[in-house]
């Protein structure tokens, strides 16, 4: 099994090929079939691989099919690497990806371009899987940057629409300004260490630090610039809900799942060298936090079902990050599979919503669906619980480990822990509002539409990631509620050299703290579901008083700060103008003005010059035969001095 | 010296005037042809010098350039009428003082 | 006859056929000319597959043919020239295949010059004898004036003079400091214009600036650099697209091309004389052209500030001067040629169905064109560097060695992979998205089958490059480690090896690490910035 990991890719990519080249002729229904299966075949693969690194006493397994680039001392290999961590992430990719394809079967049925949706879709979760195997930083760069480019297709794959191919590009940009830190990461790590593979990196950080820890601290600051740009967090967050944009099952899967955790799993694929500079660590622990509180503001008062949900994602990231910045990286990415889950079903259960209602998305305009979709409510009711950290579902444990070690941990601190707690009361209020205005109350879309529960293609997804949501946290449940922390075992091979180098964990923190915490995490998670019935059920005008009392304050969070004006102001702007300005005065005006100023003053001169020029023989003739004795007359002269 | 039955200083003269009257007929003469005419007789006075010369130095090196001379001005001679009809073809005259095509 | 001198002098012949075909069989012209062109790209193969990696000059042929100025017919070809020879018989079939339906007057003439281009740009490349060089360089000047000059656009008459005269500006400063070197090789017998006593020279540290500079400015004219690019855009945008091809595709490439082979390793001490000026000159082009893309609102513009901008870092990796950048340097010559060319080739073909340039013309396009857009769009991805593709490949090893010599000016370069992403993203959003606003967009049809297969053989090397550069690689890095050592000022080969090793950790080399295999097999210079002995860590 082992030796054919890197074949794990070439399945989807061999879906995108078949797909991109055939799938018009062959029709709709054989290019679904062609996404969903190549993406089984994955997964299958990728169980397998699971299986039989388990049975490997190193827990890690190589394979370089062939060399990429090699010039020199340059030596970098397509290299594949299976670990504990990227087994996790490869299962997560076409685990919920695979749900996702077939989601999408459903939901893409009525699109013409339906086979260009499923070639991309597979192009991407070959990227994905290539990002998550590689075993060096430059090929995780290629799926890094190829994940990207997907994202952008897809984003932009309704492409008629101005706004869809804006976000696109939006989102690229954006993504790129994060990769130029990836990228001087990669040359400061080569020129450095001698090599980009992970491990040899890894083997020789401790070394380099000893020498330079300022090197490190760059490196690892750069490459966290990358994953802010990637996994949305601040200030590089602005591209995520705009590329809502995109057909829904896309959002679940790259925007949600998948694609935005990237940076998650790069930062703590690189832990050695974030521990190894506590300040990097330090940085991504608040930007984290930071992250987490700003976007779930913003989502408290959005109208638009999946702009909800994709700050809702965006505040999740900086959970992740948070825990990843306290030292807890498995914690980090347990958090990154669970919301994997239970966001990727919110995504498909709010698009199984807007299927039903003709593509509508504003909240204002559903109600009641309760009633019409019943797996839809039930599986997203599942889902909203498991965000807010109702135990036992996924959501509880893998939010209450990062709250937990961000209090706990050695680098924590309780203002991180703070944070966390608000925005996890914030997170279950803004996610039960929108329950509350999509399925409960009156019905508020025109009586034409008539919603329908989604056809079963859509529907068992739903489900599968229904069950998924409520035990796929299980496999992580801490010990003191009597579990094993099985998750947490299974990576700690990964994480040893990090942990190494971290300050000791203390053994002081005395058990009743932690139920303590455990009991307020609860406690708040269920204030927030309160706090939502009491506005959005019991007495549903509250909010309408609030928002004209607290106007300004709801413009701000309405208008997200204003975050995308500045940007825009500060640096679009200047940069277009700045352009038009250097075109105009300088590149026409100036250097090739200099040029033509040149070839008018020889055009100048020539006209004065050719006046003399009038064309009569005569006049010539004498000027030469003038010339001619002037000349003469010069040599006699000065033959006859020289001679005497 | 003595193989010139004509002193030298004759010899130059008469190159001398038979160049002059090229030249004065190059500048007065309104005729192409006559100009054409004109500037044969110049060549062939610097002819007759170095035929001379070659005779005094006892160098055939002068009598051979002198060939040349003679090829090169009946090629110009070839050249020069052909333009010449080209140009009464469309001027219909060979006036000079009437062309003034090579105005820049 | 040599196989070299077969690909110089055979298009010129099957150009002088052309000429005097008759005219009522005119429309034989093509088939003739894409005979040829195709012969002469497949004569071209046997250089790739009998070139040798690391035996300096091959398949060289020298015949005196001035001997009283030492001037003689000498050619070869290396692994800085090979892979520029093959873009040129590649790029030269395609344009004669791409221009079969947009050259409908003077066919002749234009197969003709398309095929005397090949020769002197063939000739251009493999001459290793300095006069030689020169002649071949000037000449080519002829045939593409008259490309841009007949069957260019509106304003052709006034870019292409501009095109020569900036041209022949340079050229004739280079031609004085050949003149000067030429005498200089002399000393007290005959001067040669043998390369490679050239190349054995020890010109006087005085003498070498003012002899790089004439060299430089010649080639900056013609790569173009900053601030002598301003005739590329009046060129581009007027001439036709297969003039458009030859000129972006393998003409700028002299330039660059002129640096490796001439001006940089003749004159090594005037280059580190310059070295300040061109380090600035090349990161202002690639910023100053990529910010100059974003404001064209014609598209053959905007990809010349683009070629502008991707020139800028052919030089940034030469001036790195460690093998890393000079690979990149090189690979992305190559690299800009083909996506450049493709680029190219591609407004070409839309200008054909719609006849205007203009961004503002189209838009939602890829709703009736599927085809083309996305074969534009792989291109653009190519131009701006996403791995997987070759223009990634390039960028990256040139930013990587530039990073390792002077990290500054390569993290400035850097942003300008951001600005590509935006002027090439919006340029294709503005073509290819949103709704179709122009109703006689509408019915433009998609690529025939001809414009696919002139496209596929770039777009094929869009993604071998990109996925497996090591054949590439392999046959250009001998001849740069050689280039290296010839462009490294000797005082800073003496310095090197005491530099302070790096501490022990570090200096672990991967096992696999090829340098036996790269190391050309006479007797060069070690690579000195080769990592194990790289001056410590930070």
């Amino acid at each position: 099994m082992l030796p054919l990991l890197w074949t794990i890719p070439l399945w989807p990519l061999l879906g995108f090929l078949l797909n991109g080249f055939f799938g018009r002729r062959w029709g709709k229904k054989t290019s679904g079939l062609i996404g969903c299966a190549t993406i089984l075949v994955s997964f299958l693969m990728s169980v397998g691989a699971l299986a039989s690194l388990l049975s490997l006493p190193e827990r890690r397994y190589l394979v370089a099919p062939f060399d990429w680039i090699v010039v020199g001392n340059f030596h970098v290999p397509f290299g594949f690497m299976l670990d504990p961590l990227s087994a996790v992430m490869i299962l997560v990719v076409s685990g919920v990806g695979f749900l996702i394809h077939v989601y999408s079967v459903g939901y893409m049925s009525h699109d013409p371009d339906q086979p260009r949706y499923f070639s991309f879709l597979n192009l991407f979760v070959f990227f994905m899987l290539v990002l998550v195997l590689a075993d060096n930083f430059l090929v995780m760069y290629i799926g890094w940057e190829g994940v990207g480019l997907c994202s952008y297709l897809l984003i932009g794959f309704w492409f008629r629409r101005p706004s869809a191919a804006r976000a696109g590009m939006k989102a690229f940009i954006v993504n790129r300004i994060g990769d130029l830190g990836f990228s001087l990461a990669i040359f400061l790590i080569f020129w450095n260490f001698g090599t980009l593979s992970f491990i040899e990196v890894f083997e020789r950080a401790p070394a380099v630090a000893a020498v330079s820890g300022g090197l490190i601290t760059a490196i690892g600051l750069l490459l966290f610039m990358g994953a802010t740009g990637k996994s949305a967090q601040i200030p590089l967050y602005v591209w995520l809900p705009d590329a809502m944009e995109g057909p829904t099952p896309v959002s679940a899967l790259i925007h949600a799942a998948t694609m935005v955790t990237a940076g998650v799993y790069m930062v703590a694929r690189c832990s050695t060298l974030f521990a190894l500079a506590p300040v990097t660590l330090a940085v991504v622990a608040i930007i984290g936090a930071a992250t987490a509180l700003f976007a779930a503001s913003m989502a408290l008062v959005q109208n638009d079902i999946k702009k909800v949900l994709a700050y809702s994602t965006i505040s999740q990231l900086g959970y992740m990050f948070l825990a990843l910045g306290v030292g807890a990286f498995a914690a980090g990415i347990f958090h990154l599979m669970t919301h994997a889950f239970f966001k990727a079903l919110l995504f498909l259960g709010a698009g199984s919503v807007i299927h039903a209602l003709s593509d509508e998305q504003d909240l204002r305009k559903m109600g009641g669906l309760k009633t019409a979709m019943p797996i839809t409510y039930w599986t997203f009711l599942i889902a909203a619980l498991a965000i807010a950290g109702v135990p036992p579902l996924a959501g509880f444990v893998s939010k209450d480990e990062i709250l937990w070690q961000s209090f706990s941990s050695p680098i924590g601190h309780w203002l991180l822990w703070l944070v966390g707690t608000i925005t996890a009361a914030l997170t279950a209020f803004y996610m039960f509002r929108l329950v509350f205005l999509a399925f409960h109350g009156q019905s508020r879309y025109p009586s034409t539409v008539h919603p329908h529960e989604s056809p079963g293609s859509m529907a068992k997804p739903l489900i599968a990631l229904g069950v998924l949501s409520v035990i796929g946290g299980w496999i992580g449940w801490p010990k003191v509620l009597g579990g094993g922390s099985w998750f947490e075992h299974f990576l700690a091979p990964v994480f040893e050299g990090a942990e190494a180098r971290l300050p000791a964990r203390e053994a002081t923190h005395s058990l009743g703290l932690e139920y303590g915490l455990i009991a307020v995490s609860i406690a708040v998670g269920l204030l927030g579901i309160g706090w939502a019935y009491q506005w959005y059920v019991k007495s549903p005008e509250r909010p309408e008083h609030l928002r004209t009392r607290f106007a300004g304050l709801y413009n701000l969070l309405l208008n997200k700060y204003w975050v995308d004006e500045i940007y825009d102001a500060i640096i679009v702007r200047p940069l277009v103008g700045s352009a038009r300005f250097l075109y105009r005065r300088f590149d026409l005006a100036v250097v090739d003005g200099t040029a033509n100023g040149i070839a008018k003053l020889a055009q100048t001169l020539a006209a004065t010059g050719v006046r003399t020029s009038t064309g009569r023989f005569r006049l010539g003739a004498v000027t030469f035969a003038f010339g001619c004795v002037v000349a003469l007359g010069w040599v006699v002269y000065t033959f006859l001095r020289v001679s005497g | 010296m003595t193989l010139l039955p004509v002193p030298l200083g004759n010899y130059i003269l008469l190159s001398g005037i038979l160049f002059s009257l090229g030249v004065i007929g190059v500048l007065t003469a309104r005729n192409a042809i006559i100009i054409l005419m004109s500037v044969e007789l110049m060549l062939n006075a610097a002819n007759l010098l170095l035929v001379v010369f070659a005779r005094v130095h006892g160098d055939i090196g002068g009598q051979v350039m002198v060939f040349f001379v003679l090829t090169v001005a009946a090629a110009e001679a070839a050249v020069g009428l052909a333009i010449l009809v080209a140009v009464f073809r469309r001027k219909g005259s060979v006036d000079v003082d009437r062309l003034n095509m090579l105005k820049g | 006859m040599g196989l070299l001198s077969f690909l110089i002098f055979f298009p010129a012949l099957i150009g002088v056929l052309l000429l005097v075909w008759p005219n009522e069989r005119q429309h034989q012209v093509r088939t003739i000319a894409t005979a040829a062109s195709a012969v002469q790209f497949i004569a071209s193969l046997w250089l790739w597959f009998g070139f040798i990696p690391g035996s300096g000059f091959q398949f060289t042929e020298s015949i005196d043919w001035i001997t009283r100025y030492g001037i003689g017919y000498r050619v070869g070809v290396d692994g800085i020239s090979l892979l520029l020879v093959l873009l040129t018989t590649l790029l030269t079939i395609i344009a004669v295949v791409s221009s079969f339906s947009a050259i409908q007057t003077g066919r002749k003439g234009y197969y003709a010059s398309l095929l005397f281009l090949e020769t002197g740009v063939i000739g251009a490349f493999v001459a290793t004898d300095v006069f030689l060089f020169y002649v071949f360089w000037e000449a080519m000047l002829i045939p593409m004036y008259f490309l841009i000059g007949i069957w260019g656009g509106d304003r052709r008459i006034y870019a292409t003079v501009k095109f020569v005269l900036y041209t022949m500006f340079g050229s004739l400063l280079m031609l004085v400091a050949i003149l000067w070197t030429y005498q200089y090789s002399g000393g007290t017998s005959g001067g040669t214009f043998n390369l490679f006593d050239w190349y054995g020279l020890s010109i006087p540290a005085t003498a070498q600036p003012w002899l790089f500079a004439a060299f430089a400015l010649a080639f900056a004219i013609k790569v173009p650099m900053f601030p002598f690019h301003t005739w590329l855009p009046d060129a581009h945008v007027e001439a036709p697209a297969a003039g458009s091809v030859m000129l972006a595709g393998v003409l700028l490439k002299l330039g660059t091309y002129g640096f490796l082979r001439f001006a940089v390793p003749l004159f090594p001490l005037g280059f580190e004389y310059f070295a300040d000026t061109l380090w600035v000159l090349a990161v202002v082009g690639i910023v100053y052209g990529a910010v100059m893309t974003l404001i064209q609102d014609d598209i053959k513009s905007l990809v010349a500030y683009s070629s502008v901008s991707h020139l800028g870092f052919v030089i940034l990796g030469m001036m790195a001067l460690n093998l890393v950048g000079a690979s990149g340097s090189l690979l992305q010559q190559v690299n800009h040629g083909i996506s450049t060319g493709a680029l190219f080739l591609l407004v070409g073909m839309i200008y054909e169905r719609r006849h205007t340039r203009k961004i503002a013309d189209y838009g939602g396009i890829f709703a009736v064109m599927p085809v083309f857009s996305i074969a534009f769009l792989i291109v653009a991805l190519s131009s701006i560097g996403l791995p997987g593709t070759n223009g990634f490949v390039g960028e990256f090893l040139i930013l990587l060695g530039a990073f390792r010599t002077r990290p500054i000016p390569a993290t400035i370069s850097a942003l300008a992979i951001i600005l590509a992403a935006g002027y090439m993203l919006w340029l294709v959003r503005r073509v290819f998205f949103g709704p179709i606003v122009h109703t006689v967009n509408e019915t433009i049809r998609d690529l025939s089958r001809r414009e696919l297969v002139t496209l596929l053989p770039l777009v094929i090397l869009i993604f071998w490059i990109g996925i497996y550069p090591k054949p590439f690689l392999d046959r250009i890095g001998p001849d740069l480690q050689l280039w290296l050592s010839r462009a490294r000022p000797q005082e800073m080969i003496q310095v090197a090896p005491k530099e302070e090793p790096a501490p022990a950790a570090v200096r672990k080399i991967p096992q696999h690490s090829p340098d036996t295999t790269l190391v050309p097999r006479r007797d060069a210079v070690p690579d000195h910035d080769d990592v194990a002995t790289a001056g410590g860590v930070g």
